[in-house]
């Protein structure tokens, strides 16, 4: 950007007198750096698109992972049969017996988005399948993300840091995590959606602008339809607001983009059926309700004072005003809490303030490994240089403190606390880190290149500024600042350095880790080359083709999802984890022995089980390794599962030294049998388990109740079928 | 037998069709074969017909059991004099007149050339037969091979008088068990029965063979195949198959360690990949199905064609069922013709490109370019007919689809028949596509530099507000 700028319109002038067309389109400074700016920006967006596309070469256009695939089937539904039936949809086919009301328990800006693109390219007559749309909705997010970015950058910098948060956003590695093709989660435009949010409501506060205040409404109501990570925005905005005004910064500006938003925010989130009425309802949202009420007798106080003009009357009259709201403010909330009106929190929210609380309290929320807390490592995995920039960027935006760079204070650390609770949120602080870390990016290079630049103006400057650091190092010997040039160069390498190692970094990362659809995995062979395991869509497809189209399948519940879209079959639990009971009554089947497994799979209709075993290829998070949360789910509710039942000495073993309840029950009986009989790996008994590197315990394995329907290739998956009750006479 | 009959006209021409058919021809021998190698039953009968009569004998009566007729595919005759090949036809062509008291159905067959009196010729009837074999027993175990049961009559059927008859029946295997006969032999995998001498017309009496047969029981219950034409060049074909596996279902479950520590014992009648032959010169082929691609398969190409092996996603064993498409890319110029009345002219081959496969329901599209008039098929067989739309990327009044559909097909109707669709396409019809893209970006650019050269409303009020608040 600065070079540009510094360009002497007399060697252009020479240039481009050879084509005395072009010579019309001589540009002003301003409009080549507008070149500059818009041709980057667009450069921009292609490569978010396109660093996202590994997964589509590296696989094929295919939804990866599990919630995804639900969200595929929602959309579907919703372009075969309009979005009256979509919402009115009771699912039947999960949960049973209990079923599912679609359209009451679920985000449907995903689904609405990519319906409306689907019907947008219709009508324009391309006609493409809802699934490559689907497929490409994040990296299509991602690339509008960029553009929020830069407008975001721009108002709380300056253009150039707009230009660099956009650079580093687009292959940010903890924002492509969740948004590479195929990855169709609501996280994928959820993000889209909280930054222009964030963008907008800072827009409004920097401009009071209703018309800013109201679009930052909307794009709040996107944010509620498309994640519940919306809660994130309806606490963060008013503890901005309250940091606003303890520091002194209350504004008439602030007053109009609060409210505004708040109020026409609330009214249409409510819109929103799984939302409903919890904005007034639920206790996370008690806060943005409070703020909005102090803003209230805060502009009321201002009001009294400008009519009173008396400070010590005004003094009484404020400690009055303040205890009545106070109290008021504070019974109200009790009596709400008490008598149920206003809900406590949830104990997913419980966990992300006190990150043991999930493990003491709700197993259900800690078995998933997205909400693990985040190990350091994944922090440098996904951030790399912006974890030391993002200090360096606070450091500018103190330097420069205004409500815009306050606010972006605010949303890193914030978000960063709950990166380091929970793995999943890394995401939500991605756009922060790299909107303070452009800020560090964009001030340094600009304070050194002008550095550089007010030396080069020196009479010997005529050289090539950028050569050599030794020539460089001579034309700045005789300067008052020695090396002050050189390094500022240095420097300027530098910075050039770790963006360079950045990109590397970021693109090794996408195509190494991200863009697996963990429905087909992957291995090197022993020839190096590449093996394909498709055992899970070969166990789902020959559901769909060769069981009854009623068949209930039961599973642990991390298979539901694929098995309703893939499988097409009706399943007991799967990935909407909403009734624990449900969830540890499964838990509870899979740790019986067979007979009284058997019991509970007549009760609830079971036709085929479905368990996932990797013993023979090694692949580790199959059920074996899950074991020990569903015995624990199935347990808080079922006290007849008892842990230590399943461990010898506080182990979880496999082997022959493995408990004998583990030996038997339903789980170990399914992933096991007849597996004595295979030989795994060369120079290694029969039954050895590859993943725990162990022979198994109990190679005699019966099955009295249930038999093997089918197994997979590499047996990572094993239908078994439930056996009718037999005749009593 | 017809004096039983109720008067009809059909029957009356019946009766007299038959009993001059009869008073004339001797049919002198038959040797019949019944090839039982795969799930099709294909049938080659050599005829020697003697003109006995006072006149001579343009026409020649096919005959054969209701439960044969109903599965009849295809059938060839070749009409021979004095060993050589005279006149082939296709007799499913011609009307069917059908008696309901005999349970027959007979197929005239014109001959070529009238039979002189006393004179003889040859005819080799070719007849293709599915859903005949029948599995017995009904499940079976994975360890278990595939038995099946055949049941025809031993005797030629026929409305004629036949001197010299046998019947012989080629085996893939091992037999269980057949019927038995005095005159009887059985060699290898061959068994005969016969000679039977002087049998009057319509004899009949049952023969049963019961015998393994493992060969893949592949049957395409529905079977689409979408060719698009373009224009530039390119011929798109699609081809969607539901595939069920046709042969005694799968008892007690399927044991992967099984199947994978003696692949030759167990799973002997199941079939783990199809085999497609594709027309030369095809590229860009793909293999997927409703979750997605499948990884396992092999192409391999040479000059006589495209060999496509696909590996399914799981073995098929008796009564399972897998649906799954194919697709590829043929260069144009191998199947559209330009006839002299300016008429284009495509050349398709009917049938499934999957080997050994009876289809029971084909759907061809043949999607024609936008803009297409006069559109006419023939086709060498009956079909049903039928005209719809099809909007695909950038079209406005959609393209014209050929729709025509077929029960029971088999490999030999790929063989031997041909549909030939007659339209006219304007070629300037190409570049409309192209021009509305190009008219589309062109109006993008027209909005941009409008957009940009507009001052907004917005800026000028704000300007302005400005200007009045410096005035105050």
């Amino acid at each position: 950007m600065g070079a540009t700028s510094n360009a002497s319109p007399a060697p252009l002038n020479s240039a481009l007198s050879s084509f005395p067309s072009l010579k019309a389109l001589k540009f002003t400074t301003k409009q080549q750096e507008l070149l500059i700016r818009v041709s980057a920006l667009a450069l921009i967006y292609v490569l978010a698109f396109v660093v996202r596309l590994f997964s589509v070469l590296r696989y094929e256009s295919m939804i990866h992972e599990f919630d995804p695939y639900f969200n595929y089937r929602t959309t579907l539904f919703l372009t075969k049969n309009g979005f009256s039936e979509f919402w009115n949809w009771f699912d039947s086919e999960s949960w049973y017996p209990l079923g599912r009301i679609i359209g009451g328990t679920l985000y449907p800006g995903l689904m609405v988005t990519a319906a409306l693109i689907h019907r947008i390219l219709h009508f324009f007559s391309f006609a493409v399948h809802i699934r490559e749309v689907c497929v490409l909705t994040a990296p299509f997010f991602a690339s509008n993300t960029t553009l929020v970015a830069y407008f975001f950058g721009k108002e709380i910098w300056d253009s150039g840091a707009g230009l660099v948060a956009a650079a580093l956003i687009a292959i940010c590695p903890g924002y492509i995590s969740r948004s590479v093709a195929g990855s169709y989660d609501n996280e994928g435009v959820a993000i889209f959606a909280l930054l222009l949010t964030f963008y907008l409501f800072v827009k409004a506060v920097n401009t009071g602008s209703l018309a800013w205040s109201l679009a930052s409404a909307f794009g709040y109501f996107y944010m509620v339809s498309a994640w519940g990570g919306y809660v994130f925005i309806i606490n963060l905005v008013p503890l901005y607001v309250l940091v606003l005004l303890v520091t002194g910064r209350y504004s008439m500006r602030l007053y109009v983009a609060y409210n505004c938003m708040y109020v026409v925010g609330m009214l249409l989130a409510m819109q929103i059926r799984f939302v409903g009425f919890q904005h007034v309802q639920s206790g996370e949202h008690m806060a943005a309700m409070g703020v909005f009420f102090l803003l209230q007798v805060f502009y009321f106080l201002d009001w009294v004072k400008y009519i009173l003009n008396d400070i010590k009357l005004f003094h009484s009259f404020l400690r009055i005003t303040l205890t009545c709201a106070i109290t008021v403010g504070v019974l109200a909330l009790s009596i709400g809490t008490a008598s149920g009106y206003i809900s406590p929190w949830t104990g997913r929210f419980y966990s992300l303030l006190d990150p043991t609380y999930a493990k003491d309290h709700i197993p259900i929320i800690a078995s998933v490994s997205e909400h693990q807390p985040t190990a350091w490592s994944s922090f440098m995995f996904d951030f790399h240089i912006l974890l030391f920039l993002f200090p360096a960027g606070l450091y500018f935006c103190f330097k420069r403190l205004s409500d815009a760079t306050i606010f972006v204070v605010m949303y890193g650390l914030t978000s960063m606390y709950f990166a380091g609770v929970m793995v999943r949120l890394i995401l939500v602080a991605a756009p922060a880190m790299c909107l303070v870390s452009s800020i560090a990016v964009s001030a340094t290079v600009k304070n050194l290149s002008s550095l550089v630049r007010a030396k080069s103006k020196s009479p010997q400057g005529s050289g090539k500024p950028l050569s050599g650091s030794k020539a460089a190092a001579k034309a700045s010997a005789d300067q008052s600042l020695p090396f002050q040039k050189n390094g500022a160069i240095a420097l300027l390498l530098g910075a050039l350095y770790l963006l360079c190692r950045y990109a590397i970094h970021c693109t090794w990362v996408t195509s190494e880790a991200y863009s697996s659809p963990s429905i087909v995995l992957a291995a090197r062979g022993h020839g190096g080359g590449r093996v394909i395991f498709d055992d899970y869509r070969e166990a789902y497809y020959w559901l769909r083709q060769n069981t009854p189209p009623d068949a209930k399948v039961m599973s642990w519940w991390d298979y539901g999802y694929q098995i309703t879209a893939m499988g097409n079959r009706t399943v007991i639990v799967d990935n909407n984890t909403w009734n624990n009971t449900h969830i540890a009554t499964v838990g509870r089947a899979m740790s019986s022995y067979e007979h009284e497994a058997y019991e509970i799979m007549l009760s609830l209709d079971v036709n085929y089980v479905l368990v996932v075993f990797g013993g023979v290829t090694g692949y580790s998070s199959d059920d074996i390794n899950k074991f020990l949360w569903m015995v624990r789910i199935g347990g808080g509710v079922f006290p007849v599962i008892k842990e230590p039942d399943y461990l010898v000495n506080g182990e979880f073993r496999v082997d022959k030294g493995a408990a004998p309840k583990m030996l038997n029950c339903l789980m170990y009986k399914l992933c096991y049998y007849r597996f004595g009989e295979m030989t795994t790996e060369y120079g290694k008994p029969p039954g050895y388990d590859r993943v725990r590197g162990v022979e198994i315990g109990n190679k005699d394995i019966k099955l009295e109740y249930l038999e093997e329907a089918f197994t997979t290739s590499n047996w990572i998956v094993r239908i078994y079928k439930v056996k009718p009750p037999k005749n009593r006479w | 037998m017809e004096c039983r009959l109720p008067f009809s006209l059909v029957v009356f021409c019946l009766v007299i069709l038959s009993s001059t058919v009869r008073s004339e021809l001797v049919i002198s021998s038959v040797e019949k074969w019944v090839d039982l190698h795969s799930h099709i039953v294909r049938v080659v009968s050599f005829l020697k017909v003697e003109n006995q009569g006072p006149y001579d004998v343009s026409e020649f009566v096919l005959a054969f059991p209701d439960a044969q007729a109903k599965n009849l595919a295809t059938m060839l005759v070749i009409y021979l004099e004095e060993g050589k090949i005279i006149y082939s036809e296709f007799p499913i062509n011609s009307t069917k007149p059908k008696s309901k008291q005999s349970n027959m159905t007979f197929y005239p067959v014109t001959l070529p050339k009238k039979l002189e009196k006393g004179k003889t010729a040859g005819l080799d009837v070719y007849v293709v037969l599915t859903n005949l074999l029948k599995p017995l027993p009904k499940e079976i175990t994975q360890a278990e091979s595939q038995l099946l049961v055949y049941t025809d009559n031993i005797y030629y059927t026929s409305p004629y008088h036949i001197r010299n008859q046998s019947i012989v029946f080629r085996l893939p295997g091992r037999i269980e068990s057949y019927s038995e006969y005095s005159e009887m032999r059985l060699v290898e995998s061959e068994l005969r029965y016969g000679p039977f001498e002087e049998q009057p017309p319509f004899s009949y009496s049952p023969v049963v063979v019961h015998f393994e047969n493992n060969n893949s029981f592949a049957v395409a219950s529905n079977f689409v195949q979408e060719i698009e034409i373009s224009h530039w060049g390119n011929v798109q074909v699609t081809e969607q198959y539901t595939i069920i596996h046709g042969g005694a279902h799968l008892k007690n479950g399927f044991s992967r360690i099984d199947y994978q520590a003696n692949p030759s014992m167990s799973g002997a009648s199941s079939f783990r990949t199809l085999v497609a032959r594709l027309p030369p010169m095809s590229h860009s082929v793909y293999y997927r199905d409703e979750i997605g691609n499948i990884s396992t398969s092999h192409l391999r190409g040479d000059s006589q064609g495209t060999q496509l092996e696909m590996e399914l996603r799981f073995p098929m064993f008796g009564g399972w069922k897998i649906s799954f498409s194919i697709g590829y890319s043929l260069p144009l110029h191998d199947f559209l013709f330009e006839s002299d009345a300016g008429n284009n002219v495509l050349n398709i081959t009917f049938g499934s490109s999957i080997e050994e496969i009876v289809v029971e329901n084909q759907i061809v599209r043949v999607v024609l370019p936008q803009g297409s008039k006069d559109i006419s098929v023939k086709s060498q067989f009956p079909t049903k007919k039928s005209q719809e739309l099809k909007y695909s990327h950038l079209d406005i009044v959609g393209r014209p689809v050929v729709v025509l559909e077929k029960d029971n097909v088999v490999p030999e109707h790929k063989r031997y028949f041909q549909v030939y669709i007659y339209y006219k396409f304007n070629n300037i019809f190409l570049l409309g596509k192209a021009m509305m893209l190009i008219l589309g970006i062109f109006l993008l650019f027209l909005m941009c530099i409008l957009y940009m050269h507009a001052d907004l409303a917005l800026s000028k009020t704000s300007s302005w507000e400005e200007e009045t608040e410096g005035r105050k």
